[in-house]
């Protein structure tokens, strides 16, 4: 009796045996990551009809009986003209066939493999045959946009302003942070306090007398709106710097005043090396923002193509030419590639700042 | 050798401690205020500045094209705002817009947090990056692409909802379908409150978990009694950012109509309505007023969720 109780609870244990458990298991992991695959699927599919789009012919998604992926009727050559190309049911076989002569009731064929054999009567209505397709990816649709939009210009413009910005956004709010983080003065408290409520502050409400005073200054048609206003640091950032100074050690910045550093070699030699992360992160924030930007350059570069941010631009193309999805989606491709590839290469630092911003508020 | 290290350690215990860290002393508090000071500058000029000055400006008829006709009016603006159609229209469509979108975004975002929380799930990292890529996308140019997906004729989700014998809206130009096709639009800019969701989730005790199924505790059980409650002060910072976002709502709808808030103007956001009537119609003061208003607006709704949160939010530490 004493040696079947050690068996049943291992059966009851198990269900059957270690071999089906880990089965089970194995089953259940591959039915969730395959449930996650249908969700991103449907997820990220408007990127696929993008890309495909992009790729298509003018006109295709708007013709009957093409298919999805980017395609361009096929065609054939006989007697030194070109004709379409149909599947073409013959006794039961279906056959890819030239349509040389159309008829209402009876047409004539012939085949495109061998143009000189005696043409193929068919009867019966053309009109419901299904044309043949072959695979074309459309370039063309990229170089036409490239070059109605300027696009070298427009990437130029952004990537210019983007930069601009994000530097004058890195260094500022990395003073501040260091301000924030390592001295003690009178209201500190209450004045971090009101950096975090600048975060919900709508920025309405601070928009029409500065666009008063910027017009007044010259400053409307110009990258001065698009980049002044980010030399004077912004919560997000000093926020997650500041808990990232905090981190370190204080024993660091002692260490280095015996050496005689003053506050600023202190952030350039002990705080700045140490907070590459943060550093990272922040950099990439504000570039994503500036670049993606389009409120403040609407209202500033709107009448001004040559320096107007991709944004702007193609928001403008598509309101010409929105009865041409391959061309905007063409555009659409284009303007979001930098960040996207950017994104990927940065990715993991990236993910960590949105946490570490989100999470510790 | 015993000289030298005396020699060492007097300077050490007088300069380890120094002025400018052990007591707040003026030198101090100095530097502290260099530091702060692009920020501070900024306060006083790009933000505490032009708050007051907009209130000015929202109690007078200031004109950009004619500012040399600018009269005191006092609450005119605020008193027209009360009967101006489109200003009654824009709330109506914001609040509108925001009643689905908030719980779409913050529940797709929970959702998509406890799939890839799941230790069950192969490949969490890559299904993390690629969930998380949408928001990177230039807001234009993903709107763009919605537009694009939602087309009636050339657009992939009619065909496919046509596919299963039902024939979809047209989500582009109807008033009622707008506001789904904005909040699908919408789901591409999950990413962030997913990663904050997902660390929050990260961060519940397994312990709690394992105590709960040892009592026999059902999974929803669970994710009602442990999972939401630790994760209310995310859920409420999720909650107050993304009203704030929403009541902010402008790049998609602009994108879409070009400004114009079609159909029937049923994308005539409040920031949209403020942008045509500050900018297009050079209405200054109007367009102050109606500042103040979405500002007062969301200061109100943010106070009231904190004040509804406050016995229903769970701190694990006593201090925040």
């Amino acid at each position: 009796m004493t040696t079947t109780a050690p068996a049943q609870r291992l059966r009851s244990f198990g269900e059957s045996g270690p071999i089906a458990k880990s089965y089970r298991r194995y089953i259940g992991r591959a039915s969730l990551t395959m449930f996650a695959i249908i969700i991103l699927s449907a997820y990220l599919l408007p990127l696929l009809y993008m890309v495909t789009t992009a790729f298509q012919q003018p006109g295709q998604a708007s013709t009957a009986g093409a298919p999805v992926y980017p395609a361009a009727p096929l065609t054939g050559t006989y007697q030194g003209e070109a004709y379409p190309i149909y599947a073409v049911p013959i006794d039961g076989v279906t056959r890819n066939l030239m349509l040389v002569i159309k008829g209402r009731e009876d047409s004539t064929f012939v085949d495109p493999a061998d143009p000189t054999a005696t043409p193929i009567p068919w009867h019966g209505r053309w009109r419901t045959l299904q044309q043949a397709f072959r695979f074309a990816p459309e370039i063309a649709n990229f170089t036409t946009a490239w070059s109605q939009l300027n696009f070298p210009r427009l990437l130029f413009n952004t990537a210019a302003i983007a930069l601009l910005s994000t530097l004058g956004a890195v260094v500022s709010s990395a003073l501040v942070a260091y301000g924030f983080a390592r001295f003690r003065f009178p209201g500190r408290n209450a004045l971090f306090i009101v950096l975090i409520a600048t975060i919900i502050l709508p920025f309405q409400v601070t928009l029409l007398p500065t666009y008063v005073i910027f017009t007044k200054l010259g400053w409307t048609g110009t990258w001065l709106p698009l980049i002044v206003p980010h030399l004077f640091a912004n919560a997000y950032n000093v926020f997650l710097l500041r808990q990232y100074f905090m981190s370190i050690p204080r024993d660091l910045d002692e260490a280095a005043m015996i050496d005689g550093a003053g506050p600023f070699r202190i952030l350039r030699s002990v705080i700045l090396p140490m907070s590459v992360p943060a550093i990272v992160a922040v950099t990439l924030f504000h570039f994503f923002f500036a670049w993606n930007d389009f409120f403040v350059p609407l209202l500033y570069l709107a009448a001004k193509p040559d320096i107007q941010p991709l944004s702007i631009a193609i928001q403008h193309y598509n309101a010409l030419y929105s009865t041409q999805p391959t061309l905007i989606q063409a555009a659409s491709l284009m303007t979001m590639a930098v960040p996207v590839i950017v994104f990927f290469l940065a990715q993991r630092a990236f993910m960590r700042g949105v946490v570490v911003t989100g999470v510790e508020k | 050798m015993s000289d030298t290290t005396e020699a060492l350690i007097v300077p050490i215990s007088q300069v380890g401690r120094p002025r400018w860290h052990s007591t707040p002393s003026g030198r101090e508090r100095l530097w502290g205020f260099i530091f702060i000071g692009p920020w501070l500058i900024g306060l006083v000029l790009l933000t505490a500045g032009p708050m007051i000055a907009s209130l000015v400006l929202s109690l007078t008829n200031f004109d950009l094209v004619h500012p040399d006709a600018v009269r005191f009016v006092g609450i005119d603006n605020y008193v027209r705002m009360a009967s101006d159609p489109n200003v009654l229209k824009s709330l109506q469509v914001t609040f509108s817009f925001a009643i689905i979108a908030i719980p779409v975004t913050m529940g797709a975002s929970l959702g998509a947090a406890l799939l890839l929380n799941s230790p069950k799930l192969i490949g969490r990292n890559v299904f993390r990056t690629l969930f998380y890529m949408p928001i990177q996308i230039p807001l234009v140019a993903s709107t763009l692409v919605w537009i694009g997906f939602l087309n009636t004729e050339t657009g992939w989700l009619n065909a496919i909802i046509g596919f299963f014998g039902v024939k979809g809206p047209d989500w582009i130009n109807s008033e009622t379908w707008i506001y789904p096709a904005l909040s699908l639009i919408g789901l591409w800019g999950i990413g962030n409150f997913m990663l904050i969701n997902l660390a929050g989730l990260q961060s519940v005790p397994t312990e709690l978990y394992e105590a709960a199924r040892i009592d026999g505790a059902s999974a929803w059980k669970m994710f009602r009694r442990i999972t939401i409650p630790l994760m209310s002060p995310i859920l409420l910072y999720d909650l107050v950012i993304s009203l704030v976002v929403t009541f902010q709502y402008f790049t998609q709808a602009y994108t879409m109509t070009n400004g114009r808030g079609d159909p029937n103007h049923a994308t005539l956001f409040i920031n949209l309505n403020l942008f045509n009537e500050a900018f297009t119609f050079s209405r200054m003061g109007y367009g102050a007023a109606i500042a103040w208003l979405l500002f007062v607006i969301v200061m109100v709704l943010t106070l009231g969720i904190f004040l509804f949160a406050r016995k229903r939010v769970y701190y694990a530490g006593s201090d925040r």
